[in-house]
């Protein structure tokens, strides 16, 4: 049994990995180990998605009341901060760009980023945002090489330029992180809740389990019927 | 409280039911394992009722607002997220539940005389269940329920004859749209349940008129006591109702570590590209069903086409699913069991066991020569497992069946 166990958990794992590997088209995806219980990360994946991304990026399943509530910004602050497309904190989050003004400059309209962590995965955004390279036969001088030919400038030239190789990475996975959020809000609450079911669960095995030996006992011992 | 059962005893006949059911119904002592899921079965379709109607509450039957009103409930709806997890592994839970439960027919011949009828209904209860997952699968409006609703769907198209017609009528429309999307809806959470619910029924009843099998396969009413009890018989309830309560608490142990850890469990259970809304305009590089339709997907595209015509991989499709109706007929054995069975039916067995798990696989992955030609070694083997039955099942040294249940 525990071998069965064992080989059935390996061949998943393969599963895993090759799924993951062909995801990126045959390129291996870094890892972007995120965590989405460090609430500095996502605050700061919020800030840097607002002024690097929300330009042309819409999150249109998400409202910016639900951010500041979930990451524990209060109302005052995600106004002044975060939003800068909207009028009322209930809003959902849409980009100002028009989509008629997006086909003419980038060739296509950027896509809504509400699921993208949930269609394409945390690595790939992580790896995606830190594989552009010079390519001047593109429009914006750059390519990637996650996603052949992209249509998006690298907008995060300016701090990758500026900051250290490790402090770059760290603000890509707090904003990996935050896209993570963003596409399940209520992963922040169910790991926790899970622990809560299957504790009570776990108890009420214990107790069903001695309630099940306790009646068999008649089975076993023929006495449920004085007869037989 | 004898006098108010009394007073309902004269109207409806609450305590013949009970006795009849579960008091009074004898059931083999010896069930093991193999025999906790026909009542996770119903225990799983009534969860799957419940959080349906919640889900119905919100969700929003429209080409245009779907896939955003899944989205609704899993964010704005207070425990939203949870009813949709719950709902979506469930289907999944579903397909788990059935296939054990099918496979214990096979392994203790449940199918066999007295219980044909049992088997049948069971069968139509499956393919019925299909339908109602696929067309719930069409509901959220991805990606892949628009491009494997296109799939599946315009294999209607390739019936002779009437098949482009056939496939306007079914549609509502010349590709898979609003009307299609309405009428699915309707068919999932109205037509189907009703089915499936009278199904169920149906399905008990039988099986209470016969009694039930067991893993020894021995009729327990022919080894009656002088008060006509049998004499391996044990009162369902109380013992298998407190023992099915360990099995349902062992089940929700499992299916909550799914909702609660992994719901979309790597994309086998809610698919990565379901996350994307339906595009039209924009066909996925790869389209697969979810698993639990997988092994009859393969047998479709192992069937190459004929005179230009897919329609007979779609007639071995669906002879893959009524094949199974025929198994009480086919199997010639006169021991139940597998544990007297003669060692041909064993390997027979393992055989068709291996050739749809590897079916059910091959369909989740891309097509490419090794997986054509994979694809089709099952399928043979899996035809095989039906045809040359009544073959394997008459040949063998069988040994000898007790005649009381072993322990």
């Amino acid at each position: 049994m525990k071998k069965l166990l064992k080989t059935t958990l390996s061949v998943l794992a393969g599963l895993t990995l090759s799924l993951n590997t062909l995801a990126a088209g045959g390129v291996a995806l870094d890892s972007a180990n995120t965590d989405i219980n460090d609430q500095k990360s996502l605050q700061n994946g919020a800030k840097l998605f607002m002024n690097y991304c929300s330009g042309c990026h819409s999150i249109e399943f998400m409202r910016y009341n639900r951010i500041g509530k979930d990451l524990n910004i209060s109302d005052a602050d995600v106004e002044k901060n975060l939003m800068f497309n909207s009028e009322k904190i209930g809003e959902k989050i849409i980009s100002s760009m028009s989509k008629t003004g997006a086909v003419q400059w980038f060739g296509t309209t950027p896509p809504d980023l509400s699921l993208v962590a949930r269609s394409k995965g945390p690595d790939w955004i992580y790896t995606y945002l830190r594989s552009f390279y010079k390519d001047e036969a593109r429009p914006f001088g750059v390519n990637n090489k996650i996603l052949v030919n992209a249509s998006m400038p690298d907008v995060l030239w300016e701090l990758k330029k500026n900051k250290s190789a490790q402090d770059f990475d760290q603000d890509v996975r707090d904003i990996t992180n935050f896209l993570d959020y963003v596409g399940e809000p209520a992963k922040l609450v169910r790991v926790d809740l899970g622990y809560k079911v299957l504790s009570f669960l776990f108890v009420l095995f214990i107790l069903s389990y001695l309630l099940k030996k306790e009646y068999w006992k008649d089975v076993k011992y023929g006495k449920w019927r004085a007869k037989d | 409280m004898d006098n108010n059962k009394s007073w309902i005893d004269q109207r409806f006949p609450l305590t013949k039911v009970w006795n009849e059911h579960l008091a009074e119904y004898y059931t083999p002592r010896n069930f093991n394992f193999w025999y906790f899921f026909g009542s996770l079965a119903m225990l799983v379709l009534v969860m799957q009722i419940m959080t349906g109607i919640f889900l119905t509450m919100h969700f929003k039957p429209d080409e245009a607002n779907a896939f955003a009103s899944v989205e609704y409930i899993m964010r704005d709806v207070n425990w939203g997220w949870l009813i949709r997890y719950l709902h979506s592994t469930g289907a999944s839970a579903f397909f788990i539940v059935i296939y054990l439960h099918m496979f214990r027919a096979l392994l203790y011949g449940s199918y066999k005389a007295p219980r044909e009828l049992i088997w049948i209904l069971g069968m139509v209860l499956y393919i019925a269940l299909m339908a109602e997952a696929f067309m719930g699968y069409v509901l959220p409006w991805g990606q892949m329920s628009y491009w494997g609703a296109q799939v599946i769907i315009s294999l209607f198209g390739s019936v002779p004859f009437i098949g482009p017609d056939l496939l306007v009528w079914i549609l509502g429309d010349y590709a898979v749209g609003d009307p299609a999307l309405n009428r699915f809806f309707a068919l999932h959470v109205i037509a189907l349940p009703l089915i499936l619910v009278v199904l169920v029924f149906l399905h008990i009843v039988a099986l209470h008129t016969v009694g039930s099998n067991n893993p020894d396969g021995i009729e327990i009413k022919e080894n009656k006591d002088k008060d006509g009890i049998p004499k391996d018989g044990i009162p369902f309830h109380p013992y298998y109702s407190v023992k099915d309560i360990v099995g349902v608490v062992v089940f929700l142990m499992i299916f909550s570590s799914i909702v609660f850890f992994a719901p979309a469990l790597n994309g086998y259970f809610l698919e990565h590209a379901n996350f994307i809304e339906a595009n039209p305009l924009k066909t996925p590089d790869h389209i697969a069903p979810l698993w639990y339709l997988t092994p009859f997907y393969s047998v479709l595209r192992a069937i190459p086409p004929m005179f230009g015509s897919q329609f007979p991989g779609v007639v071995g499709m669906f002879a893959a699913l009524l094949i199974l109706l025929a198994l009480p007929w086919l199997d010639r054995s006169k021991v139940k069991s597998i544990r007297y069975r003669s060692w041909p039916y064993k390997v027979a067995l393992g055989i068709f066991v291996i050739s749809f798990i590897v079916l059910g696989w091959l369909g989740m992955e891309p097509v490419t020569p090794i997986n054509s030609l994979l694809a089709k070694i099952f399928t043979v083997t899996y035809f095989g497992f039906f045809v040359l039955m009544p073959w394997f099942t008459s040949i063998g040294k069988t040994k000898e069946v007790p005649a009381r249940v072993t322990e």
